[in-house]
């Protein structure tokens, strides 16, 4: 198969960018596209230009480095993938790929396809944990958990932080990367004691990093690789209303 | 702090949207029930007017607390956008979709195109300084502000008809999202509920679309003898 | 090169109790005076960093991702385990110790192992305290599933994504300690060197990779916490960016390299499509727990998988090792693979596979059941290949996942260089010469939560100077000879790719230095490394420069040091006249191509010292003595 990829070029964060175009040819319908971006990487290694810079880690779709738009969708065509998991197989040949990065003013783009999305970890350092030190666990069974209740936890907790939702988002609302955490830890009975504080606190956060509202349009629900639904959202909602209704004045 | 939370946060924007959104759409249902009323022919629309009209202070204060909710619902709704535009600066080479309907993403448009034919219907039937509202139909024959005949002298006009169906057309539209929205702002929608709570959303949309068109459409094309 | 083992005294169970016990304290209020450097985020750095923090400790902790959370613990699927029978089938923490011993085909030091089989029953209670989603059964208790070389269930699980769930565990947790402002976090920053003051670890020499920013940073001790090398291989089921550049710079700076040669390989993997590929898929061993292993029986077979009849198929794992079948351990899963495949009968292209079959699973148990367990991997398998489990057998071929080797520490996980601390994957303490699927994890975390914070005190209370200056000559040294290098590699503008040099490498490993090495082709393999690396430092292009986000530059000096590690891998493979777990030479097999152990002259760890450039580096070796177990032949028939 041969394609052309429209590619995004930036220097770095304060240039502006754009696209260029580059033949990738014989390429195999089961080689992936970061495998596609690899060979046009070493190609334009050998011809003395600058590759493209592009993040990917494990390129098995679990550690949600990679953040490519392929084609105008975060992740590219494929249902409930990541970047790194696009095969050739689901492009027609000859094809024109436009390949774009995550854009969102809370994850500025550093060069190329790399963006930076430290916000989200400043989301989670505001609330998205249990407080417990290390070794003052009580016994794993002490405290039982329903199969159903655990189920639809790890549905919540499956959230890889790519940051597809805010992508796909009109708004670049991070609502869904929120409502994971907090749908993750509110469902159990160790995440109860801080479960009003932690999305209080997470959506304070949110805000102040810039990313947007929700307008419940559902985009993020359709590009996210893992499959969090906008259910969580609304469990967000539920339980910011209900902290903000217990909140006292004097806690901080 | 609820408070605080309110007019602070995203998500308190969005519940008050939802829950001025809920008001408003409550009106919108009394509303439309009222104008059925033309239905029942000039008697029953004028006695109607008249007893809405004959409360001043009834009616003012219904006034003013629908204002403050459209204000508020309109406050939520601009700063929202503004902070929603300023997150997401920069748009795709090539957009997609990606499973969003139209009135999902057009709701700032709806709005404010409603917002603008509310403003027009307040100019033509309230206010009544849209030209073409006679001085004659002032008045019925027992003294009470003739609104029957107002209205059926109105939408005998084609562009009136056309700007109020197209009008409520986008108010449904708005609708059909707005109230799907609503239960999931307010933290009342789960996966259970959710097809449910989608479909009533439609099905009130289409509701009040019918219902509101309904009246200009039938005095149009003379439906029954107004 | 001195090597104490610092095993406590006393009889093996309490060990770590009396230990603990002599280990010297710092008081609350001067554990704030310390600083401590991290280098890895995974489950080993992040939960040493965590709970260095919670103790009152300052801790710098930096990661090569763009997030603590990106490590690649998080890629681990099928579980963790720990001794607490919750299943009543005769666990113990002696049964864990032993069997992980035993699985190392006995090369591991007993102490060590017998802690972390203490330890184990503690990480379950954290993670489950942490919120980690562990699966349950719907009384609500923990759930088990079994994995391969052991006979009891104790296992626990989440779904297929375990290590991502303990990683976002030990990431939680960390984050709560940056929130508050004990932990500095560098995300995006290389560590390039280790900065050695007065013969201690003091600091590292790092490179921002957004800016390529040289920074030094001066404490009190260094962790690192930096995953293995398997990525040495070119193709693994590592993540692209894993690499030895931390420990392998430690070891130049005179930390000891034990064992590199045990490197596993896990056999249940997709199997190479094409030369472009850039990664191995894992697919979870949990899966041998109902899928069977078969081959057909005939050389040269043509039929599809669903024509070929029960008669005319050899369930080689079964027919093999009867008691243990199809959860056989890695090592000899995967030489039994390897072996079906060179008699001709693998299956797929090129003959590299073999059958991974659920369709009795799916009539025992109904598909509903088996795709409650194992969907996820169904998908992961449907997505990469396009072929449906469900309905046809999985193809797979064993690759490399996961080193055993690593760099040499002491029972407090100190390296022979005082103040320089190795977790987890990094370090050689726990596994032997073969890792049992489900001990990863459990090491990574045992060591980052449960050891490191004990054993870190004992070093610091008995320091007394204070924390070097980041201007002091060492240090100047160091970031000095780190710009250097990378000035070096931007300038060669040769015709090569990395990438290129990588694959070779990678190749020339697999070959000579993979499931079977024999003597030729390791002496091979080295003059291959060699010439393979002059020519590099000679023809290799990097393009752009040094002050900005270059991936092409942070590659360059993963594979540059990659160049040296695989000759230094060979070496090793090659002095150990054994068969041992994962490290099988030819020469040294029984007829059934079975280990031959050479106890006698080999039950030892080899620990190799770095003598500068190009020069042989020196083999030394700690005797490993065992008090509780009795050296055996391992059989799993």
């Amino acid at each position: 198969m041969n394609f052309k990829l429209k590619v995004w070029r930036q220097a770095d964060h304060t240039s502006s960018g754009s696209f260029e175009t580059y033949e990738a040819n014989n390429v195999n319908a089961n080689q992936s596209f970061m495998e596609v971006l690899d060979v046009v990487n070493d190609d334009l290694t050998k011809a003395g230009k600058e590759p493209i810079a592009f993040d990917h880690d494990c390129r098995e779709g679990i550690c949600g480095t990679c953040s490519c738009v392929i084609n105008g969708e975060p992740h590219g065509p494929e249902d409930k993938v990541t970047s790194c998991q696009v095969y050739m197989r689901s492009f027609q040949d000859g094809e024109t790929i436009t390949v774009e990065p995550f854009r969102a003013k809370p994850f500025p783009i550093l060069k190329d396809l790399v963006t930076d999305r430290s916000a989200f970890d400043k989301i989670i350092q505001a609330g998205g944990f249990i407080s417990v030190n290390t070794g003052q666990a009580p016994d794993a069974n002490a405290l039982p958990i329903g199969r159903e209740t655990a189920e639809l936890a790890f549905d919540a907790a499956h959230c890889i932080g790519c940051g597809a939702c805010v992508a796909a988002c009109k708004n670049s609302s991070a609502m869904l990367f929120v409502s994971a955490k907090v749908t993750h830890l509110g469902l159990l009975p160790q995440g109860q004691p801080e479960r009003n504080r932690r999305s209080l606190k997470m959506v304070e956060v949110m805000d102040a990093q810039g990313f947007g509202g929700c307008t419940n349009t559902g985009a993020c629900e359709a590009v996210c690789p893992k499959g969090i639904p906008l259910e969580f959202i609304s469990r967000l909602n539920r339980d910011y209303i209900t902290a903000s209704l217990m909140e006292r004045p004097e806690s901080e | 702090m609820i408070l605080k939370r309110l007019f602070q946060s995203t998500i308190g924007k969005k519940i008050l949207m939802a829950f001025t959104g809920v008001l408003l759409f409550g009106f919108v249902i009394i509303h439309m029930l009222g104008n059925w009323q033309v239905f029942a022919g000039a008697e029953a629309l004028n006695d109607y007017a008249q007893l809405i009209q004959s409360k001043a202070f009834v009616l003012w204060g219904f006034r003013l607390g629908l204002l403050a909710v459209v204000a508020l619902h309109l406050w939520a709704a601009i700063t929202l956008t503004i902070a929603n535009r300023a997150a997401a600066p920069e748009k795709y080479a090539e957009s997609k979709t990606l499973g969003t309907t139209w009135a999902s993403r057009s709701m700032t448009l709806s709005g404010c195109i409603v917002l603008g034919f509310i403003i027009f219907h307040l100019l033509h039937f309230t206010v009544r300084t849209v030209p073409g509202t006679p001085e004659y139909f002032q008045q019925d024959l027992k003294g009470r502000h003739d609104v029957y005949a107002m209205v059926v002298h109105a939408f005998q006009n084609p562009w009136l008809v056309g700007i109020y169906v197209v009008g409520v057309g986008l108010l449904s539209l708005h609708l059909s999202h707005g109230l799907q929205s609503m239960f999931r702002s307010l933290g009342w929608s789960d996966k259970r509920y959710l097809p449910l709570q989608m479909n009533l959303a439609r099905i009130f949309a289409g509701l009040i679309f019918v219902g509101m068109s309904g009246v200009p459409l039938a005095i149009f094309f003379q439906l029954k003898d107004f | 090169m001195k090597l104490d083992p610092k095993i406590p005294s006393g009889p093996l169970e309490k060990k770590w109790d009396s230990h603990r016990m002599n280990l010297k304290l710092v008081n609350p209020a001067n554990k704030r005076k310390y600083k401590v450097i991290v280098v890895g985020s995974g489950l080993g750095g992040g939960a040493a960093s965590a709970s260095l923090a919670e103790l009152g400790y300052n801790v710098k902790c930096f990661c090569f991702q763009d997030s603590p959370r990106r490590a690649h613990s998080i890629a681990a699927q099928g579980g963790i385990n720990a001794a607490k029978n919750y299943q009543n089938d005769g666990d113990s923490i002696k049964r864990l110790f032993y069997d992980t011993i035993k699985g190392g085909d006995f090369r591991a030091r007993e102490a060590n192992v017998y802690r972390l089989a203490q330890v184990s029953i503690n990480i379950i209670d954290q993670c489950a305290a942490q919120g980690v989603p562990f699966g349950r059964e719907y009384g609500g208790l923990l759930a088990n599933r079994s994995f391969g070389g052991s006979q009891v269930s104790r296992t626990f699980y989440s779904r297929g994504a375990t290590g991502q769930q303990l990683l976002i565990g030990a990431y939680s947790a960390l984050s709560r300690q940056i929130g508050l402002g004990k932990v500095q976090m560098f995300p995006r920053t290389e560590m390039l060197d280790l900065i050695l003051v007065d013969g201690h670890a003091k600091g590292i020499v790092t490179r921002n990779l957004v800016t390529g920013k040289i920074e030094t940073h001066m404490a009190d001790a260094v962790i690192l916490g930096t995953g293995g090398y398997g990525n040495v291989f070119y193709l693994s089921t590592y993540a692209r960016g894993s690499n030895a550049t931390a420990i392998w710079r430690a070891h130049k700076k005179g930390a000891g390299f034990a064992n590199p040669c045990f490197t596993q390989i896990h056999p249940t993997c997709i199997p190479v499509s094409g030369d472009y590929q850039s990664k191995l898929t894992l697919m979870s061993e949990s899966l041998r727990n109902d899928g069977r292993c078969w081959v057909p029986k005939a050389v040269g077979e043509k039929r599809a998988a669903h024509e070929i009849p029960e008669t005319d198929r050899d369930y080689f794992l079964e027919r093999m090792y009867p008691s243990y079948g199809n959860l056989a351990p890695r090592d000899i899963a995967s030489r039994a693979a390897k072996r079906v495949c060179d008699e001709g009968r693998g299956v797929g292209p090129g003959g590299l596979g073999v059958y991974l079959d659920f369709a009795e699973a799916i009539q025992r148990l109904g598909e509903k059941t088996v795709r409650e367990r194992y969907s996820n991997l169904f998908d992961m398998y449907h997505e990469i290949t396009g072929e449906n489990a469900y309905q046809q057998p999985m193809r797979i071929y064993p690759a490399i996942h996961y080193t055993m080797g690593g760099l040499w520490v002491d029972y407090n996980l100190m390296s022979n260089i005082p103040g320089l601390f190795v977790l987890g994957e990094a370090n050689f303490s726990d596994h032997g010469a073969n890792r049992l699927g489900a001990s990863a994890l459990m090491q990574g975390l045992a060591d980052g939560y449960f050891v490191i914070p004990y054993t870190i005190g004992d070093y610091l209370a008995n320091q007394k100077q204070k924390t070097p200056a980041t201007d002091c000559p060492e240090a100047q040294a160091a970031e000095k000879a780190v710009r250097e290098e990378i000035k070096q590699l931007l300038s060669i503008n040769g015709t090569k790719t990395i990438n290129e040099y990588h694959k070779e490498l990678g190749k020339i490993l697999w070959d000579h230095c993979g499931m079977a090495r024999n003597k030729t082709g390791l002496t091979k393999a080295i003059s291959l490394i060699q010439a393979l690396r002059e020519d590099f430092w000679k023809n290799v292009k990097v393009p752009g420069d040094s002050n900005n986000l270059n991936q092409s530059l942070e590659k360059a000096g993963r594979v540059a040091d990659f160049l040296e590690l695989g000759e230094l891998l060979c070496r090793d493979a090659l002095e150990r006249e054994e068969s041992c777990g994962c490290h099988l030479r030819e020469e040294y097999q029984t007829e059934e191509g079975e280990c031959q152990r050479n106890d006698e002259k080999f039950a030892h760890a080899a620990v190799w010292e770095y003598k500068g450039k190009n020069q042989i580096p020196v083999r030394h070796t700690e005797q490993l003595t065992y008090e509780e177990i009795h050296l055996t032949t391992r059989s799993y028939k």
